[in-house]
């Protein structure tokens, strides 16, 4: 077991998504060399799901990976480790505990609010309270934060962090504070591997709803064909609607894809570790399938740009090719 | 996506920033790679904050007009709508869109005015006030 207090200076690392990302870079730190996309494809999180019953700004949740906190979840699952997890009802007794922890030398991780972290570009600041960051030391009234969708650490000051942290709303954080505990020093990669895999399968194949995975795709888009086909959201919805989806797919640290490429390079490296051929076909077929999710996004921009004819059935025709090449993938998995 | 084909259209969304993306590389393997921006992301991102611009500038046009509270205004400021301000503040969407009128907002007591205010970071003088 590794000693989680006073370890080395944590090492940056970026990523592509925050919570993957947070999730590998912790480990990393504490004695458990891992990489992004197998902290991604070992917590199952591939996903798709369309839901127009729950609203973000009067647009429907479509989302590519599993709901905040299924990573930390999944890994905790198979790595059979545990994460200490801590909310506050109180939150200068949250600020306490996080500078107690740091004290201490301890690396921990932290769920924010996207829109109240200083370091954060203009044009990304919306109310999203599910963010992940690490906090690794303090310095004056500063906290030294990776933040892993950054390039390099950032500093953030105190009263931003805080503000950050208690934000109240959907998926208000509470303060959470989490590190690793029990974590082990080798990872069993053919067993968790088989096992994640078997799991992300049933989220994309066997959903007891028309509106998630595999199948999810495809009523994404007849909804699109739906909304084209309506004189009275052709005009201005149906571009908001599409300028949305791109969003959620692309720019929401997704890795490209709405997480395709991340998936298919954590099959990429599980076809090395087991020596797996069939592995590093599906790691192909699923980067194609990330390739015809780009060619979408580049699509539909085009047609809400006027230089392309709006042509919704077009669209609904990617989606189905893109749900087709999903199912092959997971049916080729399935045979693991 | 080969890394080739990773775009670098320098985004003004990612303020110099690069994110990280995966790609393959010539010999088939997957890697991380540093994108500037696609001009299709960038495109959609642009649309979704020009629009949150659009609602504030005509919140705080009718605010300063006096056709709305100042507190619509503010909300907007915030990049905040009903839905949000409701959830953060604990208050129902109803009433929060009855607080939109000025006469009511005129009346709110002062506690109802320091939640608004806390969740909007400013203070309650400044909440009273048309934001500029």
């Amino acid at each position: 077991m590794a000693d989680t207090a006073a370890s080395p200076r944590f090492q940056h690392r970026q990523s592509a998504h925050c919570e993957s990302g947070v999730v590998a870079n912790l480990l990393t730190h504490n004695g458990l060399k891992i990489s992004e996309p197998m902290a991604f494809g070992l917590s199952s999180s591939l996903a798709f799901a369309y839901i127009p019953v729950v609203k973000m700004a009067g647009l429907p949740l479509i989302a590519y990976r599993m709901p905040p906190g299924n990573v930390m979840k999944g890994v905790e699952k198979r790595l059979n480790m545990r994460w200490v997890r801590q909310t506050f009802r109180d939150p200068s007794e949250g600020a306490r505990e996080l500078d107690a922890q740091i004290d201490r030398g301890r690396a921990v991780g932290l769920q924010t609010c996207v829109y109240w972290l200083p370091y954060m570009p203009e044009d990304m600041r919306f109310h999203f309270n599910a963010h992940n960051l690490v906090v690794y030391a303090r310095d004056g009234a500063d906290y030294l934060v990776s933040d892993p969708i950054f390039e390099d650490a950032n500093r953030c000051d105190s009263a931003s962090l805080q503000k950050a942290r208690f934000a109240k709303g959907a998926m208000a954080s509470h303060g959470l504070l989490y590190y690793p505990t029990q974590v082990p020093r080798e990872i069993d990669y053919e067993a968790a591997i088989r096992g994640a895999i078997s799991r992300n399968y049933k989220y994309m194949t066997k959903a007891p709803l028309p509106v998630i995975g595999v199948n999810g795709i495809r009523f994404l888009g007849r909804t699109i064909e739906k909304v084209g086909k309506d004189p009275a959201k052709r005009e201005k919805y149906l571009p908001a609607f599409l300028g949305h989806i791109v969003r959620m797919q692309e720019e929401i640290g997704t890795g490209g894809a709405g997480f395709r490429f991340l998936y298919a390079s954590f099959l990429q490296e599980s076809a090395k570790l087991l020596n797996n051929a069939l592995l590093a076909e599906a790691a192909k077929d699923l980067t194609d399938a990330g390739d015809e999710w780009r060619r979408f996004a580049l699509q539909s921009t085009k047609m809400c740009r006027g230089r392309a004819t709006m042509d919704t059935a077009q669209l609904a025709g990617i989606l189905n090719d893109i749900a087709a090449r999903e199912l092959a993938v997971w049916k080729k998995l399935r045979a693991l | 996506m080969k890394t080739d084909e990773v775009p670098q259209d320098e985004a003004r969304t990612y303020g110099g920033q690069k994110k990280l993306m995966y790609a393959v590389r010539e010999d088939g393997e997957y890697t991380g790679v540093k994108s500037a921006g696609w001009e299709v992301e960038t495109y959609a991102t642009v649309r979704a904050v020009e629009e949150l611009d659009r609602l504030r500038d005509d919140a705080v046009a009718r605010a300063k007009a006096g056709a709305t509270s100042p507190l619509e205004a503010h909300m907007y400021v915030r990049r905040m709508d009903v839905a949000t301000l409701a959830a953060v503040t604990g208050i129902w969407e109803w009433r929060v869109k009855r607080h939109f009128r000025p006469s009511v907002f005129a009346g709110l007591s002062t506690a109802l005015l320091e939640r608004y205010a806390q969740a909007l970071d400013i203070d309650v003088a400044a909440l009273k006030r048309a934001p500029e």
